[in-house]
């Protein structure tokens, strides 16, 4: 045994981090080998596609895009984790509804997103609140799947306790049944904020947006532009991985923080 | 401890606890056959009594007590408990602590916000030796710890009737042992009506006032002793031992 190996929490963190940085690092370094075997235009190394990233930051089309666009994911992923919520704690707590809605459920999971987006955009017109819908009406099925799964596992001996300790119905739900739910609600989160930022693209760009990630990156696909669509798509995973990793996953490991 | 046991709105309800179950079944289900675990289960409960429900297990007794509690109303028969809102706390086969809050919280919790019981939590959590575990979550402390928890909570409510259901199952015996004498401790100093469910004999000789011995099998009442010990011969083993001789082996199991 390595010795080092035994390291502690914060040892841990470095190594990981190392290990990250010099597989990334890696892919920067075979990305910019093939640009320059290519030498296409459709095909840009690194530093070209920083380039145009520091051009769009300074213009400020770049946060301008950015900020509409992350208001959209927000909106829909809140209105997917509320309803989404509701009906799957619905779902799992009756039997029959489960039996009544499972198929639905089924039918909505496997609903091309591409479907979605356009038969909301026919039927609704291409609003803002559209967009956010078609995005929500995604995503929903996802987090109702799941949230029937934490419902289906309450605890009846849990929930017996609080009957017979007389809590009544709101400290029965804050102090009983949220907490189970809540490792169920920030899976919900972590796996919906990754589906939610892409299909938010598909839906702005074809919803004709005049503004959005979308709208831009499928504007420099009509002129063929790589270095625009890889800039504004690195600009795009770096607030997600901020997202990520400064609020969801500090939020999941304080959901569980009373496990052994 | 004087919080505990001359606190103020504890009256004794003068009149007993009556259980009538003419009869509980259980549907059948994946397989198995209709099966009635109780039949003509009657008995009385005078207050301040410590009666134990023991028998094989299966034999329907933390059935009837989940039928006293009210957790299960699918019976016939009736259940009356005396007064018409008696205080009744239930202590579980399992702690049954909320593991997302800690031992504390849990006991505040039990209680209603407010409530002038809520004062001595702090008091009965340092009698059953959970001071320094009180501010952990139940799952990162023993499991002889999270029952002393679930007995304090149990306790902290001032119960007119607590309804037991082998609370000190699955602990080594130094530790079960320890909790025995805990209970009898807490109980001593605020008597309540107490009924216990225990396939353990010595635990039930130990414990209780009385003894009621269920049958296997659609189970009625099979004896009914009460135990001839003083609260100090409780703690002697031999005397212990003796009385249970009397008591079990007048009329031997099955």
């Amino acid at each position: 045994m390595h010795p080092a190996r035994k390291l502690s929490p914060g040892g841990a963190t470095a190594e990981r981090l190392f290990w990250t940085l010099t597989s990334l690092a890696t892919l920067v370094a075979l990305w910019a080998l093939a640009a320059n075997l290519t030498d296409s235009r459709h095909l840009p190394g690194p530093i070209k596609v920083l380039e145009v990233l520091g051009q769009e930051m300074a213009s400020g089309a770049l946060w301008a895009n950015m900020s509409v666009t992350l208001v959209r994911v927000a909106c829909a992923f809140f209105l997917a984790m509320l309803i989404g919520t509701m009906i799957g704690i619905v779902i799992g707590s009756y039997k029959r509804a489960d039996q009544f809605f499972d198929s639905w459920l089924v039918l909505f999971l496997n609903l091309p997103a591409l479907v979605i987006i356009a038969l909301s955009y026919v039927w609704l017109g291409t609003t803002e609140l559209t967009a956010i819908m078609a995005v929500a009406i995604n995503k929903i099925p996802n987090v109702a799947v799941q949230m029937r799964e934490g419902a289906r596992q309450l605890s009846r001996d849990l929930s017996e306790m609080a009957q017979l300790y007389n809590f009544g119905p709101w400290k029965t739900l804050r102090h009983v049944t949220l907490p189970q739910l809540a490792p169920f609600a920030a899976a919900a989160a972590r796996s919906g904020l990754a589906l939610v930022w892409k299909i938010v693209l598909v839906v702005e760009a074809l919803g004709g947006h005049a503004t959005g990630v979308g709208h831009q990156i499928h504007a420099a696909f009509g002129n063929y532009d790589v270095p625009t669509i890889l800039a504004y798509a690195l600009a795009f995973i770096v607030v997600i991985q901020i997202v990520e990793f400064g609020v969801l996953q500090p939020l999941q490991s304080r959901v569980n923080r009373w496990r052994r | 401890m004087a919080s505990l046991t001359s606190g103020p709105g504890t009256p004794v309800p003068g009149t007993p606890v009556h259980v009538r179950v003419k009869r509980k079944t259980f549907p059948a289900i994946g397989g198995r056959d209709e099966n009635t675990v109780l039949r003509d289960v009657s008995f009385e409960v005078s207050p301040r009594e410590f009666v134990v429900l023991t028998g094989p297990s299966g034999c329907g007794k933390s059935t009837l007590l989940n039928i006293v509690a009210g957790l299960d109303t699918d019976y016939e028969g009736q259940i009356d408990l005396g007064s018409a809102n008696p205080r009744m706390t239930f202590i579980f086969q399992t702690p049954r602590l909320l593991p997302w809050r800690t031992i504390r919280e849990n006991l505040m919790l039990s209680l209603p916000d407010g409530d002038r019981r809520q004062d001595n939590v702090d008091a009965i959590l340092d009698r059953v030796g959970l001071t320094e575990a009180k501010n952990a979550y139940p799952e990162r402390t023993s499991l002889g710890m999270q029952r002393r928890a679930a007995l304090a909570r149990g306790f902290i409510q001032e119960p007119d009737i607590l309804l037991m259901d082998e609370p000190f199952v699955s602990l080594d015996d130094p530790t079960a042992h320890g909790l025995r004498e805990l209970l009898v401790d807490l109980w001593n100093s605020r008597p309540t009506t107490v009924m216990f469910v225990t396939h353990d004999r010595t635990e039930a000789v130990m414990l209780g006032t009385r003894i009621l011995r269920l049958a296997a099998g659609s189970a009625s009442i099979k004896a009914d002793e009460s135990v001839r010990l003083s609260p100090s011969d409780r703690t002697d083993r031999e005397k212990v031992q003796a009385e249970l001789k009397r008591i079990f082996e007048s009329l031997p199991e099955t």
